[in-house]
């Protein structure tokens, strides 16, 4: 039996009520497997605390190792340390926005119910990282550069990423739809995309304050002994977030399922 | 054509234009993004006298005169193209020193000096410890 795709995770949670079992999805793409909610909640519920635990074990672990146990930079001395905090934050302001555009396109493309609550569980998060990394930047400035702002093209390009955030939150508030997005809204994520390898490629293409990237294919400029703590605060902060999205995604499963349900109570 | 491959092949030809879009404005900005001139920028294209700029480069090693008031400095900055003469007066950050980055508010003289209003020090990417960068030292392999 072919079952017609819900429209929005809205619809699709007012059709289907949360029962084990309550449909079958085994003729679906496997992408598709997980486009009944009670199915991905029966993953996310026990992935969560998996996430949450993992991720502050390991941030624990770095942010010690990088505050103790590391030697300090020959030249900046003891403020390189603001490093294992600053670099997550912007990998995971970056990549979030990355990942809200790779939903949105799924949301857009494949219609995938789950895309929509998926990147609006990630803005907030995606938002409050590339502002941690935008003030420890401001921070390590400060001692290091003599400044606490300039307007060069990486700290620009970063600052519009948090102003893209702020639009995107607005924009996906604007609607009825508190649990998904609207395609207007999916829209903006996939064209604030190009805003990632403007960030990424700021330091090389133009003249700028901001030092050239560290990490590259080719290796890393940073000493083994400096960065081994990087590894596990840039794991520990992307379980972090990977669990706040996870929350938020069941927060606005949940919210929905009880107006579905109220709803039902009305009408009945 | 199913439905979905129509909206695949839709949003694949939307982002490549807005990909386009970006590099196209992020090309005009080429000049006008950069946050300062290096010393070879101006060699090259004459000296911009008329409003206040940023010029950046290494400092020159063995460069840096102290004059007598104690608290006016005269520097080179170079980029291994061209070198130009700094005058700052004022407090240097902690970072600025010899073959080391710096970025200088101020303008150029008609001379081809410039004197900085300001100063900001420029790190690279490199990190390392005390110890490692000592024995680099020694060994000349630390190169600016």
């Amino acid at each position: 039996m072919r079952v017609a795709r819900p429209k929005s995770a809205q619809g699709l949670l007012e059709e289907i009520p949360f029962r084990k079992g309550g449909l079958s999805l085994k003729a679906r793409p496997a992408m598709h497997a997980y486009a009944n909610p009670a199915r991905f909640l029966k993953l996310a519920r026990p992935l969560t605390p998996v996430c949450l635990g993992l991720g502050l074990i390991l941030i624990l672990i770095g942010c010690y190792a990088g505050l103790v146990l590391t030697p300090k930079d020959y030249l900046q001395g003891d403020s390189v340390r603001i490093l294992y905090i600053h670099v997550p934050a912007a990998w995971l302001g970056m990549g979030g926005w990355s990942a809200l555009a790779i939903a949105s396109i799924v949301q857009l493309v494949w219609r995938h119910p789950l895309a929509g609550v998926a990147a609006r569980a990630i803005a907030v998060p995606g938002a409050l990282f590339t502002a941690v990394c935008l003030v420890t930047g401001s921070i390590w400035g400060r001692p290091t550069w003599g400044t606490w702002w300039e307007w060069d093209g990486r700290m620009t390009s970063m600052l519009v990423l948090l102003f893209l955030y702020f639009a995107y939150i607005a924009l996906a508030n604007a609607g009825d739809d508190r649990t998904s997005v609207s395609r207007a809204t999916a829209i903006f994520g996939i064209v604030g995309a190009v805003n990632i390898p403007i960030i990424n490629r700021s330091v090389v293409w133009w003249n700028s304050l901001h030092q050239g990237p560290s990490i590259t294919l080719r290796g890393s400029t940073i000493a083994p002994e400096l960065l081994w703590p990087l590894g596990f605060t840039v794991f520990g902060f992307s379980f972090l977030f990977a669990a706040i999205v996870l929350m938020r995604m069941r927060a606005n499963l949940a919210e929905a399922k009880r107006e579905a349900r109220l709803r039902r109570l009305a009408a009945a | 054509m199913k439905a979905k491959n129509q909206r695949l092949i839709l949003a694949l030809l939307g982002l490549a234009a807005v990909v386009g879009a970006g590099l196209l404005a992020v090309s005009g900005l080429k000049q006008e993004a950069s946050f300062f001139y290096a010393p070879g920028d101006v060699a090259q294209s004459g000296l911009p006298l008329d409003r206040a700029v940023r010029l950046g480069g290494m400092v020159q090693e063995k460069s840096i005169r102290h004059d007598a008031d104690g608290i006016t400095i005269h520097f080179i900055v170079e980029d291994g193209k061209a070198t130009v003469p700094v005058t700052f007066k004022g407090i240097v950050p902690d970072l600025f020193k010899e073959k080391s980055g710096v970025v200088a508010e101020g303008r150029f003289q008609p001379d081809g000096s410039f004197i900085a209003t300001n100063l900001l020090a420029k790190h690279d990417e490199r990190y390392m410890p005390p110890e490692l960068a000592g024995k680099m030292h020694k060994t000349g392999s630390l190169k600016p």
